[in-house]
């Protein structure tokens, strides 16, 4: 019978059925930071038990750390005894800790693919809601609770139940200046916040086969923002080459068979599908969100909803949205003042990101009324980076360039927005609060629209700005 | 590991109205800098309850009813669609749980969130949207009466009034059975999962 590779990976990881109808899964990689584990290891003391399989968990820490600060004792004492919970806890279990000291510390779902561990035909979990991000590589990949973490810590297993499939076809080619970026907050607008629950997300068609395993990954990221727990892009010789020589890649004996079975994953031609969505790449324009959800979005070029064409649910929370932003419906979101532009995050903080906008950036300079930031997802991205001289070109075009991490993703670490300041952002979440600052408003988009904020001040169309 | 049956939750409720109240309302990233889950109960809505100058804004947990609810340490919250989306943050259900509500209402849940609550031992009960309305407007009405949450009959009721109730078959088990941590189960079944494991090439290395 044809199979998705959703079905396929659950069959291969199937421990038992559970008493309670669900399934007991094997977690063949846990990924785990600093923020959503130490009481995880709290729990696993208290009740006397051991990491069951210490080798398939991986650390690295990225929510807390200061980006603008490389030397511990960090000025955030909480910050430094959460690093330093998560390197007792690493040491006392035997887990493979990418420390900051490494050279290989980064966002979490940065770090697994960086280092070869995010591979196809897997299954990921890690206390974090963007896990979803691996599931470019073809795994079945998702997000945890900490409770989740100490079950995996235990047991290397979950109790879970299975998810359907919706599978997402966009087909086409991308005009230029619209981005992988653009394609999810589209998506995300048009099925709704919450139209993925219950769902894994396969995405398929031209648009995903032509795209890069790092465009792959800023759409699967954005999964949970579409209500779905995991999202998946089926693997290809693309998946396979950009895997071949990381550290934890198959060696060269073992890598035919890995390839072959990689492959084996891939949903099978007729397989049946729960639900199907074709989009169209022609029909993508540079989206940017307006509201406090994902799914308050629009084209660059289109005027944010007026609350008349709402249904009353929706109208709540555009009412709400619009209060909260200090926007008004029925208007244009192109030329909005914006106050701090951040380039980074799990979404965008890749090498692919700052290459692209770094490609337009030389001899323009930031607005000085704006404070505008570039923080490099991993320390190996970085690394990358400051090789191919793109640091420069952002530290002369008027962005701070700073360290590894989450930063104004969710300003856990002092990276925050001030007041009421307006960010112009490429991370994922537009929530209220979500930048550190209670009044702080967000609006999501795609690195060059970043970018192009950062030089005009204003939310505003790159392709005009860049002349794309 | 012996867990208590949770078949029902008889206490007073607070409505939150909203629909896509995300986890970062709930419990604000910067009470995520702790390494236990201790004292997250008074950060609950943290920045929905206060305004930037320090001072209270009109939110239903400022709300004399939310203090009994806290007082008690049990109550159910009744609240609108796609309840507690956004992050995975356990962080969210805890400081809830923490504060004192031990059942949640609503019209439907983000996945992650229900699956962090029930693990605790607190039901997540979805009713129909006209159902949910009502249930919703008796609450504000009738602060002083005790909301029913039953799990085993799968009914939320309050007064005369009963609505029918849904909830994941596995969840509904876990909580009447005294089964919602599923550590225990998943602790016994080692040689099917060593076994599972040896059949996984990446696991063992290659
Ligand atoms: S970059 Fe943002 S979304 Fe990604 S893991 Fe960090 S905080 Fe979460």
């Amino acid at each position: 019978m044809a199979k998705t590779l959703f079905q396929k990976v659950w069959e291969a990881h199937t421990v038992r059925k559970l008493p309670n109808g669900q399934t007991q899964l094997f977690i063949g990689t846990h990924l785990i930071h600093e923020v959503t584990s130490p009481q995880a290891f709290g729990m696993l003391r208290d009740l006397g038990l051991k990491v069951k399989y210490p080798q398939r968990t991986f650390a690295t820490v990225d929510h807390i750390v200061p980006t603008n600060e490389l030397k511990e004792p960090y000025s955030d004492p909480i910050a430094q005894e959460m690093i330093e919970a998560l390197r007792k806890n690493t040491k006392d279990y035997g887990i493979r800790f990418f420390d900051t000291t490494t050279g290989t510390q980064g966002i979490v779902h940065m770090v697994g693919p960086e280092q070869g561990i995010t591979q196809p035909g897997t299954t990921i979990a890690c206390g974090d809601s963007h896990t979803a991000t691996h599931g470019a590589f073809g795994a079945i990949a998702f997000g945890i609770g900490t409770t989740q973490v100490r079950d995996v810590l235990a047991t290397q297993t979950l109790a879970l139940s299975p998810l359907k499939v919706r599978r997402i076809e966009v087909n086409g080619k991308l005009a230029p200046g619209v981005y992988a970026k653009d394609v999810i907050l589209h998506i995300i607008r048009v099925l709704g916040v919450n139209g993925g629950i219950g769902y894994a997300y396969e995405y398929a068609g031209t648009t995903f086969d032509g795209f890069s395993l790092e465009e792959r990954m800023t759409v699967c990221n954005m999964s949970i923002e579409g209500g779905a727990r995991c999202g998946y892009v089926n693997p290809d010789q693309k998946t396979f080459d950009y895997i071949k020589g990381k550290p934890y890649a198959p060696k060269a004996a073992d890598w035919d068979a890995a390839v072959a079975r990689w492959a084996s994953f891939a949903s099978d031609a007729g397989c049946q599908y729960d639900d199907i969505k074709v989009f169209k790449a022609e029909d993508i324009r540079p989206t940017v969100t307006w509201g406090i959800t994902p799914g308050q979005a629009v084209f660059i070029d289109e005027k944010m909803p007026a609350l008349e064409t709402l249904n009353a649910a929706d109208r709540q929370t555009a009412e709400d949205a619009y209060a909260h932003m200090k926007l008004a419906p029925n208007t244009p979101i192109k030329g909005t003042k914006v106050d701090v532009c951040f380039l980074g995050s799990c979404t965008n903080g890749r090498i692919s990101d700052l290459r692209e906008v770094a490609k337009y950036l030389k001899g323009r300079k930031v607005s000085p009324s704006v404070k505008a930031i570039v923080v490099p997802g991993s320390q190996l991205t970085a690394i990358q980076a400051v090789h191919e001289g793109l640091d420069k070109i952002y530290i002369e075009a008027g962005f701070e360039w700073r360290g590894a991490g989450c930063s104004m993703c969710l300003a856990m670490n002092p990276d925050k927005l001030v007041g009421d300041q307006l960010c112009a952002s490429s991370s994922n979440r537009n929530f209220k609060g979500r930048q550190g600052s209670q009044t702080g408003r967000t609006v999501l988009m795609s690195p060059l629209m970043v970018a192009a904020a950062a030089i005009t001040g204003q939310v505003t169309d790159a392709r005009e700005v860049f002349k794309v | 590991m012996s867990l208590a049956k949770i078949t029902q939750v008889k206490a007073l409720a607070l409505a939150v109205p909203g629909d896509d109240i995300d986890t970062d309302r709930i419990i604000p990233a910067r009470f995520l800098r702790c390494v236990t889950f201790d004292g997250l109960g008074e950060h609950a809505f943290r920045d929905e309850r206060t305004g930037p100058d320090g001072k209270e804004r009109p939110h239903p947990m400022n709300s004399a009813q939310a203090a009994r609810i806290a007082a008690a340490k049990q109550g159910v919250m009744v609240v609108g669609f796609n309840f507690g989306c956004g992050s995975s943050r356990e962080h969210a259900p805890q400081s809830l749980w923490r504060y004192g509500f031990t059942a949640f209402v609503g019209g439907s849940f983000a996945e992650i969130f229900f699956g962090n609550s029930t693990t605790l031992g607190v039901p997540c009960l979805t009713l129909s949207k006209e159902d949910l309305a009502e249930c919703d407007a008796f609450v504000r009405a009738n602060p002083d009466v005790e909301v029913t949450v039953d799990v085993e009959k799968l009914t939320v009721s309050a007064g005369a009034k009963t609505w029918k109730a849904g909830i994941a078959a596995s969840a509904r088990d876990g909580l009447v059975n005294g089964k919602w941590d599923p550590i225990a189960d998943l602790l016994e079944g080692t040689d099917a999962v060593a076994k599972t494991a040896g059949g996984l090439a990446y696991v063992a290395g290659k």
